[in-house]
C-alpha cells in the first residue's frame, strides 16, 4: 500500500489531497504513519516503530494500524493498493 | 517599463450571491503585469454593485437588456465608444453573448476588439444540445431528454429511475427525488424561464470545474481545474480550491482542440467514484470564480484581452493547487445622488 505521492503533509497535521481538493487533519502519530508511508517505509517497520517509540502493545498497533490504513484507503489517499 | 494603456469595457457587474464575472474579470486584468487598464462598466440595472466600485470601475454606462435587439446595443455602444474609446470589451453574460457575437465584425469596424466563440460554438453547447455535443465530440454526458408538459413526467421513472435532475434551458436545475416533486421543480423553473425543459439522469460523484480559455485555432491557452468546498442554497461556489485534476485538464484540452474554442469558458463536470467523467454544462465565458486562476498562476482575461488584440499568447500549463478562493459580502455605502445618476442618466 503507497499514499498518493502529491499528498502535502505539513507539520501541523493538516494533510491536502490535490487530487480532490480534500483536507484532512492527522494527530501527530498519524502524521508520523503518514510520513513513513510517504517514505515507502514498511508495514513491518512502521509497527516496530510504533512499539518501540511508544506505550503499546503489539495487538493494539495491529488493529489501530489497520484501522488507520483502510480510513486512508476510503479518503482515497492511497494508490497501487494491491 | 511603462505599462501599456488599454481601456476595457465590462459587463456582468451584479457582484451579488449569484455573482456575475464581470467584477473577477476586472480584478484579473488590474492585476496585469503587462497593461495598464482603464475599466469601463457595463450595466443592466442600477442595483448591480459593480457601478459603484470606483476603485475599480472609472465610469459604468447602462446598456439595453439582450431582449431589445442588436440595434439598439450596438447604437448605445456606438456612443459609449464616442466618449471612452473602447479598445476591447469582454461580455460576461450567457444571454447577451448572442447580440455581441452577431457584432462583433461592426464593433471590431469601430475600433472595438472582441475575442468570443463563433455561432457554432456557442449555439451546439446549449443544455438542451449537450446529449448531441457529447457525441460528436467524445466527452460522456449524461442521458438527457427535453420535455414540454408535465403529462411526460409519470413516464421518466421508468426511463430515468429517481433521483433525476429537472434543468431549464438557460438556467437553473434541481433534483428531484419523486414525480411530485419533478412536477413542482418543472412549474418553477418554466415559469421563469420558458420550455422545453431538461431532464437529465443524475449522476452521483463530485462536481468539478475548470476554467479555460481557448485561441480558436485548436490550442488551450490557459486551464486551471477547481473543486467547490462551499457551496451557497444557490449551488454556486462561495469557497473552492484548485485541484491537480490530470483528466479533466486532458478533457477540456481535447474540447478545444476538437471544437477549436475561441474565448474563455467553464467546464462543469461530475467525476464519478470510479474516476469517470461527465459533462453537464459549458459555460461560454468566464466563470465568476475566474479570478482564483489568477492566484494560481494564470491570467486568463489578460490572455483574452491580448488575443483580442491579435498578439501571440503562448500557452500555459503551470498552476498551484491549493490555491483557495473564500468569497465575502460587503456594504457598500453610497450616496442616493450616485443612484439618481445611473437610474435616470444611465451613466455614472
Amino acid at each position: 500500500m503507497n499514499v498518493k505521492k502529491n499528498l502535502a503533509l505539513s507539520d501541523t497535521g493538516f494533510v491536502f489531497n490535490p487530487s480532490t481538493g480534500d483536507s484532512y487533519s492527522v494527530n501527530p502519530i498519524g502524521l508520523e504513519i503518514l510520513r513513513m508511508l510517504k517514505d515507502k517505509t514498511s508495514e513491518a517497520e512502521i509497527k516496530k516503530y510504533l512499539l518501540l517509540n511508544y506505550q503499546v502493545d503489539s495487538e493494539t498497533i495491529e488493529k489501530d494500524y489497520y484501522d488507520f490504513v483502510k480510513g486512508l484507503e476510503q479518503h482515497k489517499l492511497t494508490e497501487n493498493n494491491a | 517599463m511603462r505599462k501599456k494603456q488599454l481601456t476595457i469595457a465590462v459587463t456582468g457587474l451584479n457582484n451579488i450571491d449569484s455573482p456575475g464575472p464581470g467584477i473577477p474579470v476586472i480584478r484579473s486584468l488590474i492585476a496585469s503585469k503587462e497593461f495598464s487598464f482603464r475599466i469601463i462598466g457595463l450595466s443592466y440595472d442600477s442595483m448591480e454593485p459593480g457601478i459603484y466600485m470606483h476603485d475599480l470601475i472609472e465610469k459604468t454606462y447602462h446598456i439595453p437588456l439582450p431582449s431589445a435587439g442588436q440595434q439598439s446595443l450596438l447604437k448605445r455602444l456606438e456612443y459609449i465608444h464616442s466618449v471612452e474609446k473602447i479598445d476591447v470589451i469582454i461580455p460576461n453574460f450567457d444571454a447577451e453573448l448572442f447580440n455581441f457575437i452577431k457584432l462583433q465584425s461592426k464593433l471590431l469596424e469601430m475600433g472595438i476588439h472582441t475575442f468570443l466563440p463563433t455561432l457554432k460554438q456557442f449555439e451546439e453547447r446549449h443544455k438542451s444540445e449537450l446529449a448531441e455535443y457529447g457525441i460528436k465530440y467524445g466527452i460522456k454526458v449524461p442521458k438527457s431528454k427535453l420535455i414540454y408538459s408535465v403529462a411526460e413526467i409519470p413516464n421518466l421513472g421508468f426511463e430515468f429511475g429517481y433521483p433525476l435532475v429537472v434543468k431549464g434551458k438557460f438556467y437553473d436545475a434541481s433534483v428531484a427525488y419523486s414525480p411530485e416533486q419533478a412536477i413542482s421543480i418543472f412549474h418553477k423553473i418554466s415559469g421563469k424561464w420558458g420550455l422545453p425543459i431538461i431532464i437529465q439522469q443524475f449522476t452521483p460523484g463530485t462536481e468539478v470545474n475548470l476554467t479555460g480559455i481557448g485561441d480558436g485555432k485548436g490550442h488551450l491557452i490557459g486551464a486551471v481545474p477547481m473543486r467547490k468546498t462551499y457551496i451557497t442554497d444557490k449551488g454556486k461556489a462561495w469557497a473552492g480550491v484548485t485541484i491537480d485534476d490530470q483528466q479533466l485538464l486532458d478533457i477540456a484540452k481535447h474540447m478545444v482542440k476538437k471544437t477549436k474554442w475561441r474565448g474563455g469558458f467553464e467546464l462543469e463536470m461530475i467525476r464519478t467514484d470510479d474516476d469517470e467523467y461527465y459533462l453537464i454544462e459549458i459555460n461560454p465565458r468566464f466563470p465568476a470564480w475566474v479570478y482564483l486562476a489568477v492566484g494560481a498562476g494564470q491570467n486568463h482575461p489578460e490572455a483574452l484581452v491580448k488575443m483580442a488584440l491579435g498578439e501571440k499568447v503562448i500557452s500555459s500549463e503551470k498552476y498551484k493547487t491549493g490555491r483557495m478562493f473564500v468569497r465575502y459580502s460587503y456594504d457598500m455605502i453610497i450616496d442616493l445622488k450616485e443612484f439618481e445618476m445611473i437610474s435616470t442618466l444611465g451613466e455614472l
